[in-house]
């Protein structure tokens, strides 16, 4: 059983909590006293039905009171897949909270009443998506049961997306009909649209073949800890830990240590207390050389005829994350992969406005919520890959001095 | 470790990566963690994945209980067998104890839980930890479902719902103002089951609590709970013997158990798998009195 992480986006009451809330419910994830607790409130509201929503609600109080919530989590199994949902509420913080939700999810799941069909928002979603490089999209079409399960209605909106979709970098866009509340194709194929020959949601998530998302030809091992034990029993070991970003790694193999560019070979490769005979992403491991040389956190192992860039100019998108603009001249803290480094803010070459994807060139800041093309120049030189090609070393973040808080999130070019 | 040829790590092997990603991280970039115990399957696991983030080297912080008093003596050995065999430095830090001192104030009303926060701040505070690792999951419930990895914490402990962080891809922030420390949940996206899968897969030694065995109990507010000195009968409540086992492990005095035969872990996976009730719906005495008791004991810095 593998694992899929995927992030939700939708407009209000496009069904976003009801699809959620259905798919923890049919796949028994909600337990008797939280179903319980939702047929009460439901009966107290004066409702005929169960509310579905109010098993993710709790969100919506919150936005009342002003509490930050940019994501919320929710988890359900299959007995194929473990999911993990990045559910990401509201539209007055939007941007910045589908960034993050995006940012670690394999797949991107987009609502829309049917009876509206496209707005404004869904090709936003997409848009943002696709920036991540969230390589598999679905646009689920809700409340067909409002609009008689109209075939045309379907088509119309399925059609009109793949035509906005095709302008992005979108590799996969699988679109479905469905009643969230009704579970028409959300779990089972429904009788009611027998002219959809496609699976149902479920179905396609349980089966999205996302392995070949990986990226597994350049070998890119961020080093996060030295590991010395300074024991008897392990008195010479010295061994450097981290998380495969890419590539596959063997003993054996000729590696390089940048910045440094020294050499060596992997004398081995542990993972807990058993020696392991390949290390591949998303995998944490020890990884030894048969060279004693001087390696350190923020350094990255790679293979001698393939490596990542090395500068101190990053050239990004950045989405902005706080009130205070981004503008030129500032100076930020950057954490990317395991090294830290200050950075300055060289200029703002346009900001991308994901509605139209026009790019205003006239602009040279950005405000919270804005996304825009920045070059920085950093205090060290930091070994990157374009985030087209590796989400790990493609991406970092922004950190003001001062408070500490994270301002933005950048994937370079 | 199942090895595929389509080089997809399992779902246990994944969140097995993560969880040993983020305790290198705050090790390599945060001066004093902690681990904070608690002696139930949670806070074990975590146990488990330090070791093994660490291997060869021993764990390079030290693990720090709270002691209500109240704590059943099953869970107090099998802490002690971990420490010992990890070679870990434990830390107790004992409510009875921030009662004599005055850090904490024992009104007869509050909740020895309650009591905890109190005497768990103080003792992150005199030991200026810096960073505090705790076994929360996000799927517990509604509250936790939006909680950062990295939870950060003003200089009075509190978690300021306000203003937390964005957390993205897997780059944390481990920012800190003097006084300022962060809690950390390296389990957030492990289930229930998970958790259970994981104890089976690894064969980890947990309190023989969680498992069958017969006990004298009795019903209070709809939950059987353990005779004990600590435990007064009150009016009408009689003790039975019961074949039970316990879903979560704490203060003995309001941590419930359910009638069960599973007796090993093999069955527990199976009962848990097919359970309908949550674990702290059916057995946790503190959460039950409000829907947003987790939220406002949160905001005063509990776990
Ligand atoms: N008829 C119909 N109503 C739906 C469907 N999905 C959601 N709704 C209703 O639409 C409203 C908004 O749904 P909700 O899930 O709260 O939307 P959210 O704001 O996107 O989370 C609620 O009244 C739902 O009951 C559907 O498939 N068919």
């Amino acid at each position: 059983m593998d694992l899929l992480r995927f992030a939700t986006a939708g407009s209000v009451d496009d069904g976003k909590s009801t699809l959620i809330g259905r798919l923890l419910l049919d796949s028994k994830s909600i337990f008797e006293d939280q179903l319980e607790a939702v047929e009460a409130t439901s009966r107290t509201k004066g409702y005929d039905y169960t509310d579905l929503a109010l098993l993710t609600d709790g969100l919506r109080s919150e936005r009342e009171q002003g509490i930050t919530i940019d994501v919320a989590y929710r988890y359900f199994a299959t007995p194929k897949r473990k999911f993990i949902i990045a559910d990401t509420p509201g539209h007055v913080q939007y941007t910045r909270n589908m960034v993050t939700g995006a940012s670690t999810a394999d797949l991107g799941l987009v609502l829309v009443d049917a009876r509206q069909g496209l707005t404004e928002q869904s090709r936003r979603h997409a848009v943002i998506l696709s920036l991540l490089r969230v390589r598999h999209l679905v646009l689920a079409v809700n409340k067909m049961d409002l609009v008689d399960f109209d075939r045309a209605t379907f088509e119309r909106i399925r059609d009109e997306f793949a035509a906005f979709t095709a302008r992005l970098n979108v590799p996969d866009l699988t679109v479905i009909p469905i009643s969230a509340l009704q579970g028409d194709n959300v779990v089972t194929r429904s009788e009611n649209m027998p002219w959809y020959d496609g699976s149902s949601l479920l179905h396609h998530l349980e089966n999205v073949h996302i392995a070949a998302d990986r990226e597994l030809r350049d070998v890119r091992f961020p080093v996060q800890y030295v590991v010395r034990p300074k024991s008897d029993e392990y008195h010479d070991y010295r061994g450097y830990a981290g998380q495969v970003a890419s590539g596959v790694l063997k003993p054996g193999d000729e590696v390089m240590v940048l910045p440094s560019g020294l050499t060596s070979r992997i004398a081995g490769i542990d993972l807990f207390d058993r020696e392991i005979e390949e290390a591949y992403p998303p995998m944490s491991v020890v990884v030894r050389l048969e060279d004693d040389l001087d390696v350190s956190r923020g350094d990255m192992i790679c293979r001698p005829h393939n490596q990542p860039d090395q500068s101190q100019d990053v050239d990004a998108m950045v989405c902005w994350m706080t009130k205070e603009p981004l503008r030129p001249r500032q100076k930020l803290a950057i954490k990317h992969t395991t090294r830290s480094a200050r950075a300055v803010v060289k200029d703002v070459q346009y900001r991308l406005d994901i509605n139209t994807l026009h790019r205003d060139a006239d602009t040279h800041e950005l405000g919270l919520n804005e996304i825009g093309r920045v070059r920085l120049r950093t205090t060290q030189q930091l070994l990157t890959d374009p985030y087209e090609q590796n989400r790990v070393t493609g991406s970092f973040i922004l950190i003001d001095e001062a408070t500490g808080v994270t301002v933005g999130a950048g994937m370079i070019n | 470790m199942t090895t595929q040829p389509t080089y997809r790590l399992s779902q246990l092997d994944e969140l097995e990566a993560e969880s040993i990603h983020i305790f290198r991280e705050v090790v390599a970039e945060l001066e004093r963690p902690v681990l904070m115990f608690s002696g139930g399957k949670d806070s074990i696991v975590m146990l488990r994945l330090a070791e093994k983030a660490f291997h060869p080297a021993r764990i390079p912080f030290p693990v720090l209980q709270v002691d209500t008093g109240y704590d059943f003596p099953e869970v107090l050995a099998c802490r002690d067998s971990w420490v010992d065999r990890l070679g870990v430095r434990l830390l107790v830090a004992s409510v009875e104890e921030a009662i004599a001192d005055g850090v904490v104030v024992d009104d007869g009303r509050t909740s020895r839980n309650r009591l905890q926060i109190g005497t768990l701040l103080h003792a992150i505070e005199e030991n200026a930890f810096t960073a505090a690792f705790g076994g929360g999951r996000r799927d517990e419930e509604k509250a936790r479902a939006k909680e950062r990895v990295y939870s950060h914490r003003d200089e009075f402990g509190q978690w300021d719902p306000k203003n937390q962080r964005p957390e993205l891809w897997s780059l944390y922030n481990g920012r800190l103002h003097e006084g300022e420390h962060m809690r950390v949940f390296p389990l957030s996206n492990w289930t229930e089951l998970d958790i259970w899968d994981y104890i089976t897969r690894e064969r980890i030694e947990i309190p023989s609590i969680y498992f069958s065995h017969r006990r004298r109990v009795f019903e209070r507010d709809g939950m059987l709970l353990s005779e004990s000195e600590f435990n007064p009968l009150r009016e009408g409540e009689t003790v039975q013997e019961r074949t039970v086992r316990f879903r979560t492990v704490g203060d003995l005095t309001l941590t419930g158990c359910v009638e069960s035969e599973a007796a090993t872990l093999e069955e527990i996976v199976e009962e848990v798998g097919a359970s309908r009730i949550t674990e702290r719906g059916a057995t946790r005495g503190d959460d039950r009195f409000s829907e947003a008791a987790m939220e406002d004991r949160k905001k005063e810095g509990y776990f």
